[in-house]
């Protein structure tokens, strides 16, 4: 299929119509307000749904009963509106359906900017809404795998009738880059939903409830929403490595577009002698943990570059389990460093060697 | 032998867990039987509230979806936007949808979604202990009104059924009462037209059920009958608000 040239955000909402999704629910946020308005011309004539909701609030809710009715539906948002929906995407994990998130994330707290950043981070992978659950958390560096990501975040969410999450920021919704969608016969039909509340002719009642009473049905509940997050611990890790052949002086670990520019910055620093690799978590949620760490064990140092104060280092720093020394590097309010800087960072690093961990820097 | 009265089929065999008095089992089998007449069972969903009702899935004989506080009008839209060919019911009491969700509530309505909601209205927070409801009487003493409420500092009650009714986009929205047989015959009316309305593609309906909560305010339930008739109706008018063939506000 040819390439073409697309903007992010019109991208995605192209790929969810390819993956077979032909419902869409949301309400208007910038960075990302161009996938509604490309979905509100594009649905009809593929005969979806679309509907822009009175708030998130009640689009995650929307989104609950579509999915609670048997239908592959998504949403895009950007972190206040991802905020709102916290609420929703508790129930929807506690009730076990299968619903795609985008969050194009911009600058926070509060309503921050709405310039790039990636500061949603513990948002996506550690909570959003309350209760024991995780949302499966992809995160595209660039146009092309946004799209490909949100090919598969609809069988994934239907594989762990789980809410999926991808995660990029305002420079993927905004960027244009060429893209090539998959042959249709590629994408995999949908899997029966024998649960979904569609009428009871011929069967008993199908409930679809997050609320359990009786407290041993309660962690019964609890206890599968883990036994699938140990599954997608073991199944679904995605990260990519690039140059971390051979013992190496520093690795950086980076994901989304930080960890594009963060690829130069490998470059440049190879080019001037310096060992230095990168590594990039693909899902944050289950993150590769082991990958991360078997990678560190090879470096002198490890740097965590992201566009936030640090919120993936922790993450990090739990992987590489002292492995060797963690350093952080961040920008935020929509600045975005460009690689010299990354590599005057990885120098900065390599020259003073303070043995401290974690530090927060930038 | 001839059966002259029955359970409708659309009610389980569960014994409620409503307070005596309470008027929510009326409603229920109101709800039911009219869904039995019309034929619909088989192709329903209800939607319960947080509230009093929150079980109400145990009750009803169809497929149920429980929803987050204040939701379920937009829990309703997804499933009734994906699958038109479904009847969509939420049940609601008037704290979760006057007060929390209000916002579904009117937007669900103006939006002209093909659903009905049942919306009770006893005039305080059941579940939760006796607590002041948007739709508290002045003056009506709560665990949270202990001296009354107050309209100065909490307003006065909201009229839901008469706000919606504003709205313009077709709908079907009626008032009625269920503490006297003469009252349910008339809610029963009602509640199978908004089911009618819904099954023919027609138009968002509401029916707000004037019902009491004898635990809660204090009275016994011949009492509380009493208290709604002297104290609700006259504040909240009875009666069929819009039909889908007037256009609201001209």
């Amino acid at each position: 299929m040819a390439k073409k040239l697309m903007k992010g955000n019109e991208a995605i909402g192209e790929a969810a119509i390819r993956a077979g999704c032909l419902n869409y629910f949301a309400y208007p946020i910038t960075p990302q307000s161009e996938v509604a308005e490309y979905l509100s011309r594009r649905l009809p004539e593929v005969g979806g749904v679309f509907l822009q909701g009175e708030s998130e609030i009640a689009v995650s809710y929307m989104l609950f009963g579509a999915a609670a009715s048997g239908a592959r539906v998504f949403t895009s948002s950007s972190s206040p509106g991802i905020s709102l929906m916290g609420e929703g995407m508790s129930y929807i994990a506690g009730a076990q359906l299968p619903v795609v998130f985008v969050n194009i994330v911009r600058g926070g707290p509060g309503l921050g900017g709405i310039l790039p950043a990636q500061s949603d981070y513990f948002q996506a992978t550690k909570g959003g809404g309350h209760g024991d659950y995780h949302l499966l958390v992809l995160a595209p560096q660039g146009v092309q795998e946004a799209v490909d990501l949100m090919i598969d975040a609809f069988p994934l969410a239907e594989k762990y009738t789980n809410p999926v999450l991808v995660i990029g920021d305002g420079m993927i919704g905004q960027m244009m880059e060429p893209v090539e969608f998959p042959d249709p016969e590629t994408i995999p039909p949908p899997l029966p939903r024998p649960w979904a509340t569609t009428g009871l002719k011929n069967r008993h009642q199908n409930l679809i409830r997050s609320l359990f009473l009786n407290p041993d049905e309660l962690e019964y509940n609890n206890q599968h929403i883990r036994a699938k997050c140990d599954a997608m611990e073991r199944d679904e890790v995605r990260y990519e490595s690039y140059r971390t052949d051979g013992r190496m002086d520093i690795l950086i670990a980076a994901y989304g577009t930080m960890a594009r520019i963060c690829k130069t910055a490998v470059d440049m620093l190879r080019e001037d002698g310096v060992k230095a690799g990168l590594v990039r978590p693909i899902t944050l949620y289950p993150f590769p943990m082991r990958e991360v760490h078997e990678a560190a064990t090879m470096a002198g140092e490890v740097l965590v570059v992201e566009l936030s104060t640090g919120q993936m280092v922790e993450d990090v720093d739990h992987a590489v389990r002292g492995a060797c020394d963690v350093h952080f590097f961040g920008k935020t309010g929509g600045n975005i460093p460009p690689p010299e800087d990354v590599a005057a960072e990885a120098r900065r690093v390599l020259g003073a060697r303070t043995g401290r961990r974690a530090g927060r820097k930038g | 032998m001839h059966v002259i009265f029955a359970k409708p089929e659309s009610l389980t065999d569960r014994t409620t867990h409503y307070c005596p008095g309470c008027t929510h089992g009326v409603i229920h089998r109101l709800v039911a039987e009219s869904l039995d007449e019309l034929g619909l069972r088989e192709r329903t969903v209800g939607i319960a509230p947080v509230g009093c009702a929150v079980l109400a899935y145990h009750y009803f004989n169809t497929d149920f979806q429980e929803a987050a506080h204040g939701r379920a009008a937009a829990m309703a839209t997804g499933s009734k936007r994906v699958r038109p060919d479904l009847i969509l019911f939420t049940y609601q009491g008037d704290g979760d949808l006057a007060s929390i969700g209000m916002g579904e509530t009117i937007h669900a309505c103006n939006r002209g979604e093909k659903i009905t909601t049942i919306f009770v209205n006893n005039a305080i927070y059941g579940m939760t202990g006796g607590q002041m409801a948007p739709t508290t009487m002045p003056g009506q003493i709560t665990t949270t009104t202990p001296f009354g409420r107050d309209v100065n500092d909490c307003g006065h009650p909201l009229r839901v059924a008469e706000i919606l009714s504003e709205i313009r986009t077709p709908g079907y929205i009626a008032r009625v009462a269920v503490h006297t047989p003469r009252h349910i015959i008339e809610a029963k009316r009602c509640i199978k037209q908004a089911f009618r309305y819904q099954a023919e593609g027609r138009c968002y309906s509401l029916v707000e059920c004037l019902s009491t909560c004898p635990t809660n305010w204090g009275l016994t339930p011949e009492e509380a009958g009493q208290w709604l008739e002297e104290n609700m109706i006259p504040y909240y008018p009875l009666g069929v608000k819009r039909t889908p063939e007037e256009t609201a506000g001209g």
